[in-house]
């Protein structure tokens, strides 16, 4: 993929700046230099006045690769999605005003999500600032409330150590956005260069280890739990810490459900494994959350759509462990009992010697009556749905996609009933390999994701799982996918109608359909071959599995593959647990 | 239980680093009674003190934000502790026949000093807690102030409690 691309361009790479240390540099090659030097692969941008400087030493380097989006939210999506996949810092680049307004949505989707990006605005020019100068938004004022943190570069001699900032506070802790907003004249102003290796902020110093206290009264209260139950988050993705997870769930024994973020933290085809929990979790794993006697969970924050209402949740009795990089996640929705700050790896390392230590085992004859009742919560097999359906049904799709891709694709998603089906349905064994908008619930991020993802993993298998809504709400980058020759393959759910709202207005507004349903629809083939990729569409279910064998045949390797799957329009997601109630009273499919 | 609490912090003397923490408390729909920031004697630093109600939990999760902030160094509830809080006060009132002497002798009492004086009006300087300021002013009659200025507490640990780097 990379050779075609530069024989493409060749005027892109051929003039090569050559990089020393010490010399003078203007504060757009600062930039660009401070990017090489943080091993930066790909830039996600879009040009404008502001940043012109910025990308004229673009022009001149080739240490990074720049990838032109055709709207700026994409560009920072897919920066967000090369970090989730990588837990590399994903770098985005956009010019003044318009640029970071538009750049919003991806920020804001970045910090609910706690991914590590670095976005670099332009700004007006610093005596301008404030004299509502053309392209001119107060960048720091707008981006406040969505970044972990930000700054305005006012001085060309702060903005190496600026940079060198803004990458340490977004990779470290619980990580997070950081804008750095930088003035035109900035820029243009010429200072020497020195890029540090590293900077002490002594306002900033995330907590690493977890307290040794803390630990031993946690090993306790795991090995006297009768029934416990491991409750794992992003935070298990974000931290690296699948495999000691998987070593601490197995080595006790006991079950483990993943929140929509913390899907592949826990491998999905584990048989301690119960799946997602959650609004739309599996019968088996809310019913396990709310009954357990010892909780731990691990980089998770009890969110709305995870533990539902917090006083239904508290009925139960149950100690409460939690381990998160983020103190302030702790006790914010729920009382625990033992609070560990540090970072998740760390503190399932430590555990895990202080288990293997430990003389006590858990009671076995407990563990063996608590997981005789989860089998018997699992048997109501609450994720069946209707497999001789003449209308292709969305799981079926999943399934399949699961089938064909062997479990290995990395797997994005937008936000609606397809991401649902794709969290119940895909069963991720691996980290990093579930790429969607958990917090904000971002339509039009699918595809801006894959292709993050795609050119951070040029050689794997990528599906954008999603639906005929949401998938408009960026259609425009199939244009970044030809000029860039990203092959992601688009399964498209499409049930004509905006899936989630459908279902919400069926239950709860008497099933009057304000406003939901996808009029003139594009014809979705003619629209992928218009940009110069392939397009199918799929009526039957019979036809489902040779498409998608298709779309990810040798053949087609090299392409973007648009595929248009007419599924059912009256399909809803279950189990659901409603907006309010408690965890263990979901609605199931067969009780409608 | 709501209680009021004062909370000191110390932050990086930087562009914006108030707005940050107005920002937090507006975002996360704290309540915030008063707020005062100046830098300390380290001009690379701000000293802010913020009085607030809430719960014990909203108090920790106040704490727990406040000290997540990049450019934050240390967070302090000083209702924790042995404390000692002071607010000043600026008013202005009518000093006019009687009650000029009146005015003269309230302000004595409340240890207040006159700090501006016309033929009509005194200017009063007091300083103490919140609620000796509030008392002053329910002391006087209503009819004859004419403006009154706050600070807003500031906060600092008894004996050895202190804040610092």
């Amino acid at each position: 993929m990379t050779e075609t691309w530069q024989n493409d361009y060749p005027h892109r790479f051929t003039n090569e700046l050559i990089f020393c240390q010490f010399m003078e540099a203007t504060g757009a090659e600062i930039v660009v230099r401070c990017l090489a030097e943080e091993g930066v692969e790909f830039v996600f941008g879009y040009p404008g006045g502001a940043v012109l400087n910025i990308y004229d030493e673009i022009f001149k380097q080739n240490k990074f690769k720049h990838v032109l989006v055709r709207h700026e939210q994409a560009a920072v999506h897919a920066a967000d999605a090369y970090a989730r996949s990588t837990g590399r810092v994903g770098v985005a680049l956009v010019t003044s005003g318009p640029g970071v307004t538009n750049a919003v949505t991806g920020i804001a989707t970045a910090y609910m999500d706690s991914i590590p990006i670095v976005v670099v605005t332009g700004q007006v020019p610093t005596p301008a600032i404030g004299l509502d100068a053309f392209q001119e938004v107060d960048t720091v004022g707008i981006t406040r409330p969505c970044v972990k943190h930000n700054f305005l570069v006012k001085d060309v001699k702060d903005l190496a150590a600026t940079m060198k900032k803004a990458f340490i506070i977004a990779a470290t802790g619980r990580p997070g956005p950081v804008v750095v907003d930088v003035p035109k004249d900035v820029t243009a102003h010429v200072t020497e260069f020195e890029y540090p290796a590293t900077i002490e902020m002594r306002s900033y110093n995330p907590v690493v280890k977890g307290h040794s206290g803390q630990l031993k009264r946690a090993v306790q209260m795991l090995l006297e739990a009768r029934r416990p139950m491991i409750y794992t988050g992003g935070g298990v993705v974000l931290g690296d810490a699948s495999a000691q997870l998987t070593q601490l769930a197995g080595l006790l024994g006991f079950p483990v459900t993943n929140t929509l973020m913390g899907l592949g933290g826990h491998p999905a085809t584990d048989r301690q494994n119960l799946g997602m929990l959650g609004m739309h979790g599996t019968y088996e794993a809310n019913m396990a959350m709310q009954h357990c006697d010892v909780l731990l969970a691990v980089g998770a924050r009890f969110d709305d759509r995870v533990i539902g209402n917090p006083a239904h949740f508290a009925r139960e009795q149950r100690s409460i462990i939690h381990i998160d990089v983020d103190p302030s996640s702790i006790s914010k929705r729920v009382k625990v009992d033992v609070p560990i700050v540090g970072d998740v790896k760390n503190v399932l390392t430590d555990m895990l010697a202080l288990l293997k230590q430990a003389k006590e085992k858990p009671d076995a004859a407990a563990l063996n009556a608590w997981w005789t009742q989860i089998e018997l919560w699992r048997s109501k097999n609450c994720l069946k749905y209707n497999r001789n359906s003449p209308i292709i049904k969305p799981q079926y799709v999943v399934e399949k996609l699961w089938e064909v891709t062997k479990g290995d694709a990395f797997v994005t998603s937008d936000v609606g009933q397809h991401q649902m089906w794709a969290a119940q349905y895909y069963k991720f064994d691996k980290p990093r390999r579930w790429i969607n908008s958990g917090g904000l619930g971002t339509m039009g991020v699918g595809l801006p994701y894959a292709m993050g993802v795609q050119l951070a993993h040029p050689d794997a298998q990528v599906a954008c799982i999603t639906g005929e809504s949401s998938i408009q709400m960026n259609i425009q980058e199939l244009s970044t996918c030809k000029q860039y020759r990203i092959p992601v393959k688009v399964v498209t759910l499409n049930n004509r109608y905006m899936g989630m709202v459908r279902q919400w207005q069926e239950f709860f507004y008497g099933s009057r359909y304000a406003e939901s349903y996808m009029e003139s629809l594009p014809d979705f083939v003619k629209l992928a071959e218009a940009y110069g990729h392939v397009g199918m569409r799929i009526d039957k279910p019979e036809d489902v599995e040779a498409a998608l064998k298709e779309a990810f045949s040798p053949a087609l390797k090299e392409r973007m593959v648009f595929m248009d799957f007419q599924t059912d329009q009256t399909e809803n997601v279950f189990p659901m647990v409603e907006g309010g109630k408690g965890l263990s009273e979901m609605i199931l499919a067969e009780e409608l | 239980m709501s209680r009021r609490h004062i909370i000191s912090l110390l932050m990086e003397n930087e562009a914006g680093a108030l707005s940050r923490v107005a920002g937090l408390f507006s975002a996360r729909a704290y309540n915030i009674e008063s707020l005062t920031v100046a830098p300390t004697e380290d001009a690379t630093l701000s000293r802010m003190t913020i009085v607030t109600v809430g719960s014990e939990d909203i108090i920790e999760q106040i704490t727990k934000q406040l000290n997540k902030l990049v450019d934050v160094i240390k967070v302090m509830d000083l209702t924790e502790g042995r404390h000692i809080e002071r607010e000043l006060m600026l008013v202005k009132v009518k000093a006019v026949g009687e009650g000029r002497e009146e005015m003269k002798r309230t302000a004595d009492i409340f240890r207040g000093r006159i700090i501006d004086v016309t033929d009509a009006t005194y200017t009063i300087e007091l300083t103490g807690t919140g609620s000796k300021l509030d008392a002053f002013l329910e002391a006087i009659d209503p009819a004859f102030i004419i403006e009154t200025v706050r600070t807003g507490a500031s906060g600092i640990g008894r004996g050895e409690r202190s804040l610092k780097v």
